[in-house]
């Protein structure tokens, strides 16, 4: 066998294959890469491996390819559009040394957004690796990523919510009580975003037709997305329906991309044809990602790559196309990718930090299924410090249950805890909406109104036949 | 208490909840959840990680099975088990839950069943991600299928219904191989959800053999006596299996039309925040 880094400790010397080996190894443990079988074997191998990663030059990373860069178009985008003047100012470092500098004051939210360009994916997981969890929240909250479209979304002091009004058949009252339960706490400033539960290019129409008609009507400054495969928004554009956002998962790898159905040409086709459409009135940023650790071998598609490094090759994907928003759908995909709590938490870190220091709006579904080994607190603490490190976005859906996808993520509630003990603000424009409308009775203290708002009486009143108005 | 004291503050919108079962308008405190909303979902999810958790009660099982008075084939049930030793191994590890034990695979020696005249269909019981849905669902489910079964003119003949231990769907098809059936009906608890924690799922592979991915297989979900009922999962089924049957196939290329929803691109869109 050959072996390209070794790292002697005392009289033992270790070996490591390849790059991917070396990182997949200097990986925190997590049941993703242990079922891909490239984990590694003990505890001490596993810090010897950071040791080893830590000597290695930054520059090295634009040498080696974990793809082939031939046979992978997403290798292709991160080495043809790595930006080698933005590098230069770290281009010297050692992924140790990059860490230094990162937490260091050399690091300021201004350099750190004149390097984005000059870092590839690779580099920026490379550095997590090392990185304790206080690391991860510290430097990504120097990170500064603003984007807009109805609303300005990311400023500093700001969280934002995606409101996630799903349900099991469809239904348009049953979405429709969701999203006003979901206003009315103050939630969807970063997104009003349905999951259909029947995946085709009608029911996108129909499901867009409905947010549409909402937003125009009480004029809230927001914007809708339904989550379908991007071809079928295409189509629904093409169809002349209300489309703001374009949704679509994204992996790391061409293969991964290829299972879901789609290639880096037809995100670009997607985007041009939601950008035709001049929809949006503060900015331009069209598009709406979906990530998470694990898709890569879910999907085969993982080229011995761990599962953390493959995540943030998707960010690479994500960026090229200026995206609204990009959210790491944590703890959705089961517990034989992140087993429990503790690496669901660690998971969420890593991903919003490499998300942020590449430069995306990154936001995190902070979520568990019932099969996973997590709960409400686990979840409580990764809002916490999610919150902390400058998170974009969160998910908000009546009571943490998704009744359509089965799992649950963070509630309209958990949203207000979080402003009220980190004091993040709803995006600007949407706030002003929220005490017109006259949502928040005391917009510093984000206290919901005791009354029902004016506005919304007649609506429950003609549905519920009155009494339900006051 | 004056009105301004009293530490929950309602939802008038809760009425709304007559037409969903999300959990909407649930009041608040302070802006937090009222307690006896927060003990209702730590009640529903301890119920959620119960079926997750508590072993299926095979015993039990095969005595409801037996007391049911059903036509059971002869040998059944088979007693099986795949290779995840335990629950935290079946959790992690997918393919181990996917593949027989040894010990199951000699189970099923001698077992195969051979019918020139008439289809092989094997049905698999798989307690899966939720032992409740099992254990609750199973014995009925089954019942109502052997009973429409028997009425369909079809000419089926059923090889031994099995039971597996820690599996996930595909070791139904190992298991459809070695019986020597051309249909594998398994019976799964569904990963359950904080309102729905003992879903049954049935999954159905004409021509199973193992190594097939999900591609090949149709699916019927959320059985239960809250969600889709034991008769229109039993027709449901019948219809995929004749469907299959007919076109030698299983999987996407069978489409499930009686499920297929018509949407109509302008209709019925109205709903009550905009009218």
């Amino acid at each position: 066998m050959d072996y390209k880094y070794s790292f002697t400790l005392g009289a033992r010397t270790w070996q490591f294959r390849s790059l991917a080996d070396l990182l997949a190894k200097a990986t925190t443990a997590r049941s993703g890469d242990r079922l891909a079988g490239i984990m590694a074997q003990s505890a001490e191998e596993r810090v010897v491996a950071q040791m080893r990663l830590a000597e290695m030059p930054l520059r090295e990373f634009l040498c080696e390819a974990l793809v082939p860069y031939e046979k992978d178009e997403v290798t292709r985008l991160i080495l043809d559009s790595h930006d080698a003047e933005a590098f230069a100012p770290v281009a010297h470092l050692t992924v140790g040394d990059f860490r230094n500098w990162l937490l260091s004051d050399d690091a300021t939210s201004a350099t750190l957004e004149l390097l984005r360009s000059g870092l590839t994916p690779e580099m920026v997981a490379a550095v997590s690796k090392l990185m304790r969890n206080q690391d991860l929240i510290l430097v990504a909250r120097k990170c500064r990523v603003t984007t807009a479209f109805r609303n300005t979304i990311g400023l500093p002091g700001h969280l934002s919510t995606r409101l996630q009004p799903n349900h099991p058949t469809d239904d348009i009252t049953g979405i429709a009580a969701s999203i006003l339960d979901g206003l009315l706490y103050g939630n969807g400033d970063a997104v009003i975003g349905i999951n259909p539960a029947t995946d085709n290019v009608s029911q996108a129409i129909r499901l867009m037709t409905l947010l549409d008609d909402v937003i125009q009507k009480y004029n809230i400054p927001t914007q809708s997305c339904v989550l379908t495969h991007v071809t079928n928004t295409l189509e629904a554009i093409e169809q002349g329906a209300p489309t703001d956002l374009v949704f679509q998962s994204v992996g790391g790898t061409e293969a991964t991309n290829s299972s879901f159905g789609f290639n880096l040409a037809t995100l670009r086709e997607a985007q041009d044809a939601a950008l035709s459409l001049k929809r949006g009135t503060v900015g331009n940023n069209v598009m709406y990602f979906e990530t998470g650790q694990g898709s890569a071998l879910s999907a085969n598609a993982h080229h011995g790559i761990d599962q953390q490094t493959c995540e943030a090759r998707a960010y690479a994907v994500a960026r090229h196309f200026d995206p609204l928003l990009v959210n790491t759908v944590v703890g959705f995909i089961g517990p034989e990718y992140l087993f429990d709590g503790k690496e669901i938490i660690r998971a969420g870190l890593e991903d919003h930090f490499c998300g942020k220091l590449l430069g995306l709006p990154m936001g995190c579904d902070i979520c568990y299924t019932n099969h996973a080994e997590a709960d409400q607190n686990d979840m409580d603490n990764l809002l916490t410090l999610l919150g902390v490190a400058g998170c974009t976005f969160i998910m908000g859906i009546p009571g943490s249950d998704d009744i359509m996808l089965n799992y649950q993520t963070t509630s309209f509630h958990d949203a207000l805890y979080a402003r009220r003990v980190l004091d993040l603000r709803p995006a600007p424009e949407f706030e002003d909406w929220l005490i017109q409308m006259q949502i928040f009775e005391n917009a510093n203290s984000y206290t919901p109104s005791r009354k029902l708002p004016d506005l919304f009486k007649g609506s429950l009143k003609r549905l519920t036949g009155g009494g339900a108005g006051q | 208490m004056s009105e301004q004291n009293i530490p929950v503050t309602d939802n008038a919108w809760r009425v709304l909840r007559q037409f969903t079962d999300a959990r909407i308008g649930l009041g608040r405190a302070g802006i937090s959840l009222p307690t006896h909303e927060l003990l209702r979902f730590q009640l529903a999810h301890a119920q959620a990680r119960d079926a997750v958790h508590f072993p299926l009660d095979v015993k039990r099982l095969v005595g409801d099975l037996q007391e049911s008075a059903l036509a059971l084939p002869a040998e059944s049930p088979v007693l099986l088990r795949s290779q995840a030793d335990d629950r935290q191994t079946y959790l992690q590890r997918p393919d181990l839950g996917r593949a027989l034990s040894r010990e199951s695979v000699r189970r099923l020696a001698g077992l195969q069943v051979s019918d020139q005249a008439r289809t092989v269909v094997a049905i698999v019981i798989v307690d899966g991600l939720s032992s409740s849905a099992v254990q609750n669902n199973a014995v009925p489910m089954v019942r109502q299928f052997l009973q429409d079964l028997e009425q369909d003119c079809g000419g089926w003949r059923l090889a031994p219904l099995s039971i597996v231990e820690q599996g996930r769907v595909a070791v139904g098809d190992e298991i459809g191989q070695r019986l020597g059936a051309s249909v594998v009906v398994v019976m799964i608890g569904e990963r359950p959800g904080l309102s729905s924690p003992d879903s049954l799922g049935i999954y159905l592979t004409w021509g199973p053999e193992s190594g097939l991915n999900d591609a090949r297989r149709n699916c019927i979900s959320n059985i239960r006596p809250a969600g889709l009922a034991f008769e229109q999962a039993s027709q449901r089924l019948l219809y995929l299996m004749r469907g299959a049957r007919r076109l030698k196939i299983s999987g996407v290329s069978l489409k499930d039309r009686t499920e297929e929803v018509v949407i109509e691109k302008t209709a019925n869109n109205r709903n009550f925040l905009t009218d």
